[in-house]
């Protein structure tokens, strides 16, 4: 049996504005009923990337087939498997919710339920409103509801939950999850790293331009970014070390301490935005010297605190500034 | 190596979904405020302060010797500039500001045939365009005591005019949207262009009165022809010699519209795109 053609297949895709290139040869696949997600900066491609994808923009050069289709020349036919929810607009909006929905779904040829995707978005109590009288919010779930209207084969989210409160964007989940099971192909962009490591089966990190990172959810950075960080206060000094067996630290801190308990301690798994932060760090500012992190392993400075694992051991070669800056270090490059 | 086949779409549902364009933009019209006010009822406002202004002023007097009064007067430039407006400049600007806020990106990402979108743009023209004429017959008609023909001649002169200047009008409008850069620069480059047709094409001001090389500009222009076929339809037949060349002149009415409207559909044509790619 072969396998299937991927949903969305990419190869070495460029495109360049005059001397800038937006995108400087990019490789992916998106595995049919796979939900994708493309995360970078402001400015990295991603946009760019979709827009493409979506039938909106030339490519310079590389291949890029969308449901078996060049996506330069996808026809009506085509868009018709496509659902499309794009960055905000600022269109007038004087129809009403149910309006414009119900005006959308003659599109398609197979639409869904008007009234049950206004339920699914949340909108039930405002769909005699017109659009322009809605929240922001209230206009990104009718952005929402529009693009999965047609019941697409494959749904493009660009920033899907902008201007989401909590409440919403965990509702918003909810009905990407339930598009999942029904099979649908995902492929997202959104600066939430929470939501990518929630909805998404892989993600790749577009920077400059350049994947530099592909990968599963849980193993994208490589096992050496997902380094467990053990913190404790000890005598009123903050600690904290990295080390690939937390247990055994704790349990050799209990015992070192005579058994009391730690202070403050916690054991704490770098996210997915820890992870995506260091990557894209680490592609703009590569470190010169590969060992020396900016901040090393605390030295103990008294008292019986064990010798901790010695963080360099884990050190890829590869990955210079990855695992040995701090948890603080990342807020600072969260901050920058 | 498999492939995968692309389901084909109904036959048949670029009409339909035209059809139902139309209805979702005239909706979204007189929800609008502002083009109600400035194109919907802006000829009707204009009709009442010249009809009241100039009430005590002669505009001559039919082949019976009755005064013809100023409403009467001005009511066949006024449909014309409605032509105008509910055509040219409403869809210059609507189709501008869809360009520049998203809704034709929106749009372009949909399996919606482009020529259901024309059909729909057509269609709001051609309902509130009705509607617009059919308000100022009434209020001229009513309120303001014009008597309107009674021959079928003079109503069927009026539809084709009517529907043959509504169209082309339209048409132009769709193919000048492509001209201003931004939907908030769109006002700013469409009114003046309709005014000055209004002012040089016999709407405003009589076109006899205008100075010959004037003329011959609004000539090559599609409002001047409208008018004229208005006049044709609704000014007493004495006023025929006050035309260029002493005649209505319906043949060049029907020649001059006609090549606007196909100037027009090539222009369409080969410029309308959903987006500015790669802008």
């Amino acid at each position: 049996m072969t396998k299937p053609p991927a949903a969305v297949s990419v190869r070495d895709l460029r495109k360049s504005y005059g001397k800038l290139n937006a995108l400087d040869g990019v490789s992916f696949d998106i595995e049919r009923g796979e939900t994708f997600a493309l995360l970078g900066p402001n400015g990295a491609g991603k946009s760019t990337a979709i827009e493409i994808l979506e039938g909106y923009r030339d490519r310079s050069s590389g291949e890029a087939t969308v449901l078996g289709t060049d996506p330069g020349r996808g026809g009506l036919a085509w868009k018709a498997q496509l659902g499309i929810v794009l960055q905000s607009t600022g269109e007038s909006g004087n129809v009403t919710v149910h309006e414009q929905l119900t005006h959308f779904a003659g599109f398609y040829p197979n639409p869904r339920p008007v009234d049950e995707v206004i339920a699914a978005v949340g909108l039930e109590t405002k769909e005699k409103t017109l659009i322009r009288k809605l929240s922001g919010g209230q206009r990104r779930r009718v952005d929402v509801a529009l693009g999965i209207i047609g019941n697409p084969t494959l749904l493009f989210l660009d920033e899907p939950t902008t201007g989401f409160d909590p409440e919403s964007r965990r509702q918003f989940w909810e009905l990407i999850r339930s598009l999942k099971a029904e099979g649908t192909t995902i492929l997202l962009t959104t600066h939430y790293l929470d939501e990518a490591a929630n909805l998404g089966d892989r993600a790749g990190i577009i920077a400059g331009g350049r994947l530099i990172d592909i990968g599963t959810i849980d193993a994208i950075g490589g096992a050496d970014a997902r380094v467990p960080l053990v913190r404790w206060v000890d005598r009123g000094v903050r600690r904290e070390q990295r080390t690939a067996e937390p247990a055994t630290l704790v349990a050799a801190l209990v015992r070192d301490y005579g058994g009391v308990e730690l202070d403050a301690l916690e054991v704490v798994r770098p996210s997915l935005e820890d992870i995506y932060l260091e990557l894209v760090a680490a592609y703009e500012h590569p470190a010169p010297e590969p060992v020396e992190g900016p901040t090393p392993a605390p030295e103990p400075v008294e008292g019986p605190t064990p010798a901790p694992e010695p963080v360099e051991g884990q050190e890829p070669a590869e990955r210079p500034a990855a695992s040995t800056s701090s948890a603080t270090d990342l807020s600072k490059e969260n901050a920058r | 190596m498999t492939t995968i086949t692309v389901p084909r779409l109904p036959a048949g549902r670029t009409v339909r979904l035209g059809l139902s364009r139309i209805v979702n933009e005239v909706r979204a019209y007189f929800r609008q405020g502002d083009s109600v006010f400035f194109t919907f009822l802006f000829p009707l406002v204009m009709l009442t302060i010249f009809a009241t202004a100039f009430s005590n002023q002669s505009f001559g007097t039919d082949a019976s010797g009755n005064e013809v009064s100023a409403a009467a007067y001005y009511l066949p430039g006024m449909l014309a500039a409605g032509l105008l407006l509910s055509g040219l400049q409403n869809l210059a600007v609507d189709i501008a500001t869809e360009r520049s806020d998203g809704t034709l990106k929106r749009l372009a990402g949909t399996p919606l045939p482009v020529v259901s979108y024309f059909i729909g743009k057509i269609g709001q023209v051609l309902v509130t365009g009705a509607a617009q004429a059919a308000l100022l017959l009434i209020v001229a008609g009513v309120l303001f005591g014009v008597a309107l023909p009674t021959a079928v001649e003079a109503w069927f002169t009026f539809a084709w005019v009517f529907l043959l200047g509504v169209t082309t009008s339209a048409v132009l409008g769709i193919a000048l949207s492509r001209l201003p850069r931004t939907g908030k620069s769109a006002t700013a480059v469409v009114i003046p262009i309709t005014l000055v047709l209004q002012f040089i094409s016999g709407v405003y001001l009589s076109f006899s009165m205008l100075p010959e090389w004037l003329q011959n500009i609004a000539n090559a222009f599609p409002l001047k022809w409208m008018a004229q076929g208005m006049r044709a339809v609704f000014l007493p037949e004495n006023y025929e010699s006050e035309e260029p060349g002493g005649t209505w002149n319906l043949i060049g009415v029907l020649i001059a519209t006609s090549a606007w409207l196909v100037v027009g559909l090539v222009v369409c044509r080969l410029t309308f795109r959903w987006i500015r790619k790669d802008s």
